[in-house]
Parts: structure tokens; sequence; C-alpha cells
């Protein structure tokens, strides 16, 4: 992976804050969708799309590129807008999100659109297609990695485990594991609903090389990544720390934030701020 | 009998074999044609009959454990990869435990994948309800662009194994656990979506899949006798339908009679069901388990208890005669 220098990093907290703004564009268009899960993942998809994946925007079927599978669908608005902000389709076609005929359907559907590797939204079942295509590609020998985006929330489910049993036995290292450790899931708080902790005990019980981050430290994270692909023997988790709802205060770390869009004025509000932010990233005063 | 099929000539003690032997034997060939066929399996190598598979191209099995839900979701993936993965578990398990990640991640997705269920129906026996899959054609064939087969016996499981490798689409074979009586040779035509009229016939139609198919034979020949001419059609693809064939014997007999081992709802009888009373309404009889879950018992117990032997067709095929 090229080194990241400071110039690009600045570049990339812009093209996140860029991102931010357009997620609420969207959600507050399309009147429903998910507002804390992809504020808070804006700059880890910053980080895949503009600097970690091997990938072509104007050829989204490459043979050579790595796989991004994003396992909690309900998040697309981030991947759609890093996809845009990429090249792979134009960013007025955002505003589409959820309407009748669009390509960015309300949870993300592989026929829809070119470059978006799998159907998904059940949550639970993104690991377990991230893991075959990882199996698939070690058959043939193929260097490309695959990135699985998963929630914290969906390791409720049986069948996450079942994947992470499964990635082991196979020694899957060409397979990357990120989770959106956000604390919050829809019914409230992870640790109220379904205590998850210690999630990096119990990844490295079930034998897998495990790295927690800073998940808004774009920087760790393509760190974290590159230290992923150096694992022989394992296939490697980021536990990436997030704020759901991150840039906009009244939205950070409150689950009610979960599965709601912003009406007109909290939208108003949001961007208001995310422009505040946005000048100071410019200015500097922001590391 | 249909001269132009090369069946075996009834005989009251037939050959028998099981299908899931001819899914084994046709996983392996298909395998031999083509390398990116792989298979998966949750825990039933052997009585899946994956073991052939497993043995001949160690480096393209996949051992899951108990874990079907993980199986159809890895399976997604990798044919999204390239591969041609047979999923292969007990119906009950997959296509049941595991539907919606069939749904999601295979139908939706139109991944390229074969989804074995073994041990379908009643006929599975001492096992017990828990593990005779009743349902599972309802299930696959309410799926946008899922393919169903159920083939009638051994020769046609290994055909229908190998076609599924060829077309490009999730496809779902049901399998039975018991050796059963070997109707068609290798000779016999197979072709996804096109039932074969095994039996002409004039005054009623039985439209029939999977190991019923040579009690639904039985019976017609049984019925000459009683100066009854009836047609048996093994309807090997649920769906896509082979409407013309259903048309053209539900037009020339006025009287149909569909078997299956399933519930009568949703499975071959509601597929035949929808589609004449749309195009061309007649009367009809459902031979299959009428709602209700099954039990323990030898196969052949279950299958005269529940309705599905040869003198339950016969009397359907009076019963709809009687209401033309």
């Amino acid at each position: 992976m090229e080194e990241l220098h400071e110039t690009k990093l600045k570049q990339l907290e812009l093209k996140a804050n860029q991102i931010r703004q357009d997620i609420i564009a969207m959600l507050v268009e399309a009147g429903s969708g998910h507002s804390a899960g992809p504020l808070g993942m804006a700059d880890i998809f910053v980080a895949l799309y503009f600097h970690v994946l091997k990938h072509d925007p104007r050829h989204p079927e490459w043979p050579g590129r790595d796989r991004l599978v994003l396992s909690n669908g309900h998040i697309c608005p981030v991947r759609y807008a890093a996809m845009a902000h990429a090249g792979y389709f134009p960013i007025s076609e955002l505003k589409t999100l959820r309407k009748l005929g669009t390509r960015l359907q309300g949870h993300p559907h592989r026929l829809a659109l070119p470059g978006m590797e799998t159907t998904s939204g059940p949550l639970g079942s993104g690991l377990s297609q991230a893991a075959g295509m990882a199996l698939a590609l070690k058959m043939d020998g193929a260097p490309n990695r695959v990135y699985c985006a998963m929630s914290d929330g969906e390791h409720d489910a049986g069948q996450t485990w079942e994947a992470v049993m499964f990635a082991a036995k196979y020694k899957l290292n060409n397979l990357t594991g990120i989770i959106d450790r956000n604390n919050i899931q829809i019914d409230g708080y992870t640790e109220d609903i379904m205590p998850l902790d210690d999630l990096k005990d119990k990844y490295e019980s079930f034998n897998w090389h495990v790295i927690e981050i800073n998940g808004h430290n774009i920087r760790e994270f393509v760190d974290a990544c590159a230290t992923a692909q150096t694992i022989f023997e394992k296939p490697a988790v980021i536990i990436a720390h997030t704020i759901p709802g991150k840039g906009v205060d009244f939205m950070e770390s409150k689950f009610e934030w979960h599965g709601k869009p912003p009406n007109k004025e909290e939208a108003a509000a949001a961007l208001r701020e995310l422009r505040t932010l946005q000048g100071q990233i410019e200015a500097g005063h922001i590391d | 009998m249909n001269p132009n099929l090369y069946l075996i000539k009834y005989l009251l003690k037939p050959e028998m074999k099981a299908t899931r032997d001819g899914y084994g034997e046709g996983l392996v060939l298909a395998g031999e044609k083509n390398k990116d066929v792989v298979v998966l399996c949750a825990d039933l190598t052997e009585s899946t009959r994956s073991l052939a598979f497993q043995k001949k191209f160690p480096e393209r099995f996949v051992e899951l454990g108990v874990a079907e839900q993980n199986m159809a979701s890895v399976a997604a993936g990798m044919s999204l990869a390239g591969k041609i993965p047979f999923v292969s578990s007990y119906a009950t398990f997959s296509p049941g435990r595991n539907n919606e990640q069939i749904r999601t991640t295979i139908a939706y997705n139109e991944a390229n994948v074969k989804i074995a269920g073994a041990h379908a129906g009643i006929s599975v026996g001492p096992d017990g309800a828990t593990h005779q899959a009743l349902e599972d054609i309802g299930l696959m064939r309410m799926l946008p662009g899922m393919t169903v087969i159920v083939p009638c016996d051994y020769e046609e499981a290994k055909k229908a194994t190998m076609a599924a490798a060829e077309i490009i689409g999730p496809v779902y074979l049901r399998l039975g656990r018991e050796k059963t009586p070997l109707m068609t040779t290798f000779d016999t035509p197979f072709k996804i979506g096109r039932a074969e009229v095994f039996k002409d016939g004039r005054d009623a139609v039985i439209f029939c899949c999977g190991s019923l198919v040579y009690n639904a034979v039985k019976a017609a020949l049984d019925l000459e006798s009683e100066r009854i001419s009836a047609a048996v059609i093994n309807i090997h693809t649920i769906k896509p339908l082979d409407g013309e064939t259903i048309l053209k014997y539900a037009r020339r007999t006025k009287a149909a009679v569909t078997v299956e081992e399933h519930q009568i709802y949703g499975g071959l009888g509601g597929a035949v069901a929808e589609f004449l009373a749309k195009e061309f309404p007649v009367p009809l009889e459902f031979i299959g388990v009428n709602d209700k879950f099954g039990e323990s018992g030898r196969p052949d117990e279950l299958i005269e208890k529940y309705g599905m032997g040869v003198a339950a067709i016969k009397k359907a095929v009076k019963r709809v005669l009687a209401r033309k």
C-alpha cells in the first residue's frame, strides 16, 4: 500500500466531510433511511475508496480489483456517496436514493449498480459471502484482497460466528473484517440489547488477528489495513471504534438516530455544522 | 409406455437406487467436466453422497460443519468469484433453515449456486417428521429466477445434476434418501423445463414428479384393465413449468391428477393448479400430504398411510373422472 502523505491525508479528511454532507442531503431527500451509521463510517469508506482498495471505477468488473462487501447494508448511503466521488456514477444521482427506478436501492443490490459487489441488508450474512469470495480467490491463487464491513449489532446473529469460525478454519489471510464498533443498534445500546464485549477477546479466541483503532483516524485505519496484509496464518479484523452520527452534534452517540433520516430543519442544522467543520479542516485547525 | 423415451420396461420387482446416489455420481461427472465446480457440505458428506466428489477433488470440497446458513452465503460469495458451488444438506435444513440466506444472497443476488436438498419427502422414514421435508418445493418455487428440479429416479438425478452445472443461475435439486425404482435409462432424454410423457392416455392425465412417478405409472397401467386410459407425465422441472405439455394434456383429457411427495399446497399440485386455472380450467385432484406433518415409520408404510400409494392414485383418477 502506498504511503499516506500529510497532504493526501488532509484531502481525505475533507472528502469525508463532503461525504457526510452528501449523506445528509441524500437522507433528507429520500425521507427515510439510516443516519448514524453512515456518518460514523465516512472516514473509513473514504480511506477505502481513495487509498486502500485496488479498484477502477471505469471498469467495475476489473478482475484484479479488491472486493469490498458491505454486510450491514443499511449504511449504504456512505458507500454510495464514496462511490460517486470515486467516479462510479454521477454525484447528482445520489439524490435518487430509495426512489422508484433508482440504482441506489434502500439496501444495496448487486445487479442494480456496477461496483456493488453483493446484495445485502438482512444482517449477519456479509462475512459468509466475503469468506466465500476469499476462499474462491485463494483456490485460484489470485492476489486480490476481500474486505468486509460489518456492524457491531450484527454480531448478535449466529451466522456471523459461523463465518468467523469458517474463515479461521480456512486461514483466509486475504480477508480483512472491519467492524463498526459504534455501540448502538436500532433498539438501543449494544451492551443493553445483547452484550458483545469483549469483541477483541472473542475474535482472538476464534483465532483471528485483531487490531483495534479509532475509526475516525484515517491514518490509523490505513496502517491497520497494511498490518492486516502482513498476517500470514489468519484472517484479520479491524475493530474500529466510531461515534455514530459523527460530525453532527445532535446525532452523535444517540441510538435514536440509527434508523431515521433528518427532517428539513434538522438537515439544515446538520449541514451548517458540517460546513463549519469543513472550514476548520481547510484552515488546518483540526488534525 | 412411450417407446421414444428408452424407459425400463415396467417390472414388478424393479432395480432400486436412490436419487441421492445419482446426485453423488453427477457431481463427480460435472466436476470432471468443469474445474470451477465446487461442492460444499454441512456435516452430511456421506449421506448426501458428496463423498465421492470429496475423494476425487479434495481441493474443491468445502466442509462447513453444522452451519447451513453460512453454507448458503459462502456459496453465494464463491459463485461471485467465479465458482459453481453445489451446496449439499437435508432439505429440512437447506432450503429450510437457511431460507432467507438463499432468498437474499443466492436468488436476489442471481448467484450461480446449486442447492441440493437430500432426504426430501416423507419416505425419509424412521427419522420422523423433523427430517421429512414436505414444503421445500413451495419454498424454492416462490423465489424469482430459481429453477426447481425433482428427479424421478437415480439416472434422472444424475442427468439433472450435470444439467444444473451447465445452466447459469440458481437451481434447487430435490433428492430422496430411499432406494426407489429405476425407470429411465442413459438414453432417456432429459432437458430442464421439458416434461416427458411416460405413458399416453385419453381419459385423464396424471402430472407427477419424484419417485412417486413409479406409483403413478403403476396406477395408470392397472387402470387400463378397467378400461380407463390415463396419461402419465413426468414433470421433473417444477419451475420453469412446461406449460405447453400440461395444456396439451389438459385439453385432451379434461381431467387431471397431480402426484408428489410434498404438501398438496405450494408444490407441483399448486403449480399445475395456478397454471390451469388461468389457461384451461379442468377438474383437478391432488395426491400428496394433506396439511400434516409426518411421523416415524417404514417408507412404504408412510406412503400408504399418508395417501400416496397406488390405490390412492387410482381412486383419485376415478374421482376426477366423475367430475368431468
